[in-house]
């Protein structure tokens, strides 16, 4: 007397409470085990890339703030990058060193966010450990209200600079939080590096090997957890961070947990470069004497800087007009994406939401 | 720093290994036709002097009268980065040989480039429809999409 | 006892997937104009009997402080809204503690980010879902309009495309101050208006 059981398929659907944004899986399943697992995404396809065709460079900057929603700055600057290499415009220093500034703090705020998120999905109860991140995000979005007016979408960056220079209690009050930060980032390791219940649930889950990581394009934490020790802000410097010291911290095996534990050592990193940057940041200018429409010479530009996420990267064809030919976004939660069906082979169903918080993904940036 | 390489040597180096194959350098761009790619791509990877073991960008464009698929190459050990087009004439139907068996990272952006510009890969595993639905009409990111 | 397999492992979906998009465009095709939003309580239509306006007045105090939201967020918004309910605008001490997960034990719907119209037909299906009595707060510039999107391919310019609308948050996205501001007017409305009477979805 036997059984033979048939696979089911079930869809993990859009609307889900854990699925970071509209996105939608349809798992396979025997039994429990995942067999197979189909990811289907487009439904936040807003059509960025033809908006790009019928807006001016300038025009074009918010829209690259609701990329990845999380670290809207970080949008901005890989942009920027890529017109001011195209058209050949230099920064001022003062400019470089608010940029950075804003890029590191928009990594520290995204990092909360995603170790907020996947302790969320790993099962800390509803929304607990968010709490804990937010306390700490909402400080930061209060220091960039106060230079942009803004909490989410700051559409702070331009072609040659930043649209206007710091209010003066910006700087005083970044240092109270850069002093305060590391103080936070040990209550909170001390909370959960030890936890019983976050090594069971992730240590060994979901592991991305070496060479799939490289070949599938993985970049961004991701594939620092996976043991390749590359990073745009040392192997390809962009704007200047050649002048600040930090390491790369980089984990062993590509395990959800490693993926977790580099992401905090990030944030401890960036403290680090705001530290240097604060101390200095030079007076001066803080853009560049740039025309209002700008015209960049016919050519097309691949520029791609090191986001929160991964590598971000632009590819910009100009042809000589206001508006860019053809703009591509090299989104990274898009190419994180297509391991996801490897990692999560074999695993069970709740895994296979854990795996996914690990790799933190933006709809904004999947969808474009 | 990430160094640039120029196409005209890589071509060279790819005319000694596999003679009669359709590439051309120019500037920082390497050019290759259709039915090349394949193994032309395949000795970028295994060539141990070039080793292109990470597959940075996969896009496509529409200049009107022709289209190009273009590719962002980097590599890991070396540091260096190439950049490869491909240029198909015409808005009939197109098609291009996939890289997915040797690079599984070009699997989701050569469905994009098929959803949004209607080039199709063959050899590709999956190829369907990955942004829009199924039975959209038309390419959106043709020049003559409305 | 034997259990016989009725297939194997589906690789594809393809058909599935094709099914869908003509559901999509099906919609597409019904959605050409905006629902009216359901401003009836404004020119008062006024109930008749002592016994059913205060039934009705009672009644509505008693939904506006326990109004639970479904979660849909669907971009930026939501994080606006995550912000509201996280521990410095508390939005659980106007009573929506809780974003509930089915739309079968919600009753306030709040749309938070771009809707596509790859999205469409499931929004329909959970404020379908959802029972009566039921409000949709549509947040954002995106949810009201299109937002900076509205000229897109892929676009739907306004959520009250396809559900009437109940309080519109204007904001890219709004703060959380704002968001706040909009579900006290939706208080409002709900204490205001007369259910026990008020015909149509």
């Amino acid at each position: 007397m036997a059984i033979r059981t048939e696979p089911i398929v079930l869809n993990m659907g859009p609307q889900h409470p854990s699925t970071h944004g509209v996105f939608r899986m349809r798992v396979t399943f025997d039994g429990e085990v995942i067999v197979g697992l189909d990811p289907v995404f487009g439904y936040l396809h807003r059509g960025i890339e033809k908006l790009a065709e019928s807006r001016t460079y300038t025009q074009f900057i918010p829209l690259t703030d609701r990329l990845d929603y999380l670290a809207s700055m970080s949008n901005n600057f890989a942009y920027c990058l890529a017109v001011e290499r195209l058209a050949g415009i230099e920064v001022p220093e003062r400019a470089e060193y608010i940029r950075v500034i804003m890029a590191e703090a928009m990594r520290i705020s995204s990092h909360l966010m995603a170790v907020g998120f996947f302790l969320n999905d790993c099962g800390a109860s509803v929304y607990t450990p968010l709490i804990y991140m937010y306390r700490e995000r909402e400080k930061l979005l209060d220091l960039f209200d106060m230079v942009s007016g803004q909490r989410l979408t700051y559409n702070y960056m331009r072609i040659g600079g930043v649209s206007h220079d710091l209010p003066p209690e910006f700087l005083p009050a970044l240092r109270k939080f850069v002093r305060e930060m590391p103080a936070f980032i040990d209550e909170y390791d001390q909370l959960l590096a030890e936890n019983e219940v976050l090594l069971a649930r992730t240590k060994g889950v979901g592991i991305l090997p070496r060479e799939l990581a490289i070949n599938a394009s993985a970049s961004g934490p991701v594939l620092r957890a996976s043991g390749v020790k590359w990073d745009l802000r040392r192997k390809d410097p962009y704007s200047i961070y050649s002048r600040f010291a930090f390491d790369i911290p980089t984990a062993e095996t590509g395990d959800s947990y490693d993926r977790y534990w580099v992401r905090v050592q990030e944030m401890r990193q960036s403290v680090r470069i705001l530290e240097q940057a604060l101390a200095q940041i030079p007076e001066g200018p803080v853009r560049a004497e740039v025309p209002h429409l700008v015209r960049p010479p016919r050519g097309e530009v691949y520029s791609r800087i090191e986001a929160p996420k991964g590598e971000l990267g632009f590819y910009i064809v100009s042809d000589g007009s206001v508006a860019p030919y053809r703009l591509h976004v090299r989104g990274p939660s898009f190419i994180n994406l297509t391991a996801l069906r490897e990692m999560c082979l074999g695993w069970k169903l709740a895994d296979a939401i854990a795996i996914l918080g690990s790799l933190d993904i933006v709809m904004g940036e999947v969808d474009r | 720093m990430t160094r640039a390489l120029a196409g005209a040597e890589v071509a060279a180096k790819i005319k000694g290994a596999l003679p009669g194959a359709g590439v051309k350098g120019e500037g920082g761009t390497l050019w290759v036709e259709a039915r090349d790619l394949f193994p032309v791509a395949r000795y970028l990877k295994e060539e141990p002097g070039l080793a292109m073991d990470y597959l940075a960008n996969l896009t496509a464009a529409d200049y009107l009268d022709h289209f190009e698929v273009v590719y962002h190459f980097l590599s890991m050990q070396h540091n260096h980065s190439l950049v490869l087009k491909v240029r198909l004439e015409g808005r009939g139907e197109l098609g291009v040989p996939s890289v997915t068996p040797l690079w599984k990272g070009a699997d989701f952006q050569e469905r994009e480039v098929y959803d949004l510009l209607g080039i199709a890969f063959s050899g590709h595993p999956n190829l369907k429809r990955i942004l829009t639905w199924e039975g959209f009409p038309g390419h959106a990111l043709r020049k003559d999409f409305v | 006892m034997e259990i016989a397999p009725l297939g194997g492992v589906p690789e594809n979906f393809l058909e599935l997937d094709r099914v869908e998009g003509e559901g999509v465009m099906a919609l597409q095709e019904r959605a050409r104009a905006p629902i009216p939003d359901p401003a009836g309580w404004l020119e008062g239509e006024v109930p008749r009997g002592l016994l059913v306006t205060s039934l009705g007045a009672f009644l509505g105090w008693g939904r506006k402080f326990s109004v639970w939201p479904v979660s849909f967020g669907l971009a930026c918004c939501a994080m606006e809204m995550v912000a509201t309910a996280a521990s410095r605008f508390d939005i659980s001490r106007f009573g929506m503690e809780f974003f509930r997960a089915s739309p079968r034990q919600a009753d306030l719907m709040i749309v938070s980010g771009t809707l596509t119209w790859k999205m469409a037909p499931q929004l329909k299906r959970i404020y379908d879902q959802m029972p009566e009595p039921k409000w949709v707060v549509a947040m954002g510039q995106c949810a009201t309009s299109g937002g900076p999107f509205a000229e897109s391919y892929f676009v739907v310019p306004g959520v009250n495309r396809l559900v009437p609308v109940d309080v519109y948050v204007p904001g890219c996205p709004p703060r959380p101050e704002a968001l706040l501001y909009g579900l006290m007017k939706l208080h409002e409305k709900i204490a205001r208006e007369n259910r026990a009477l008020r015909r149509g979805p």
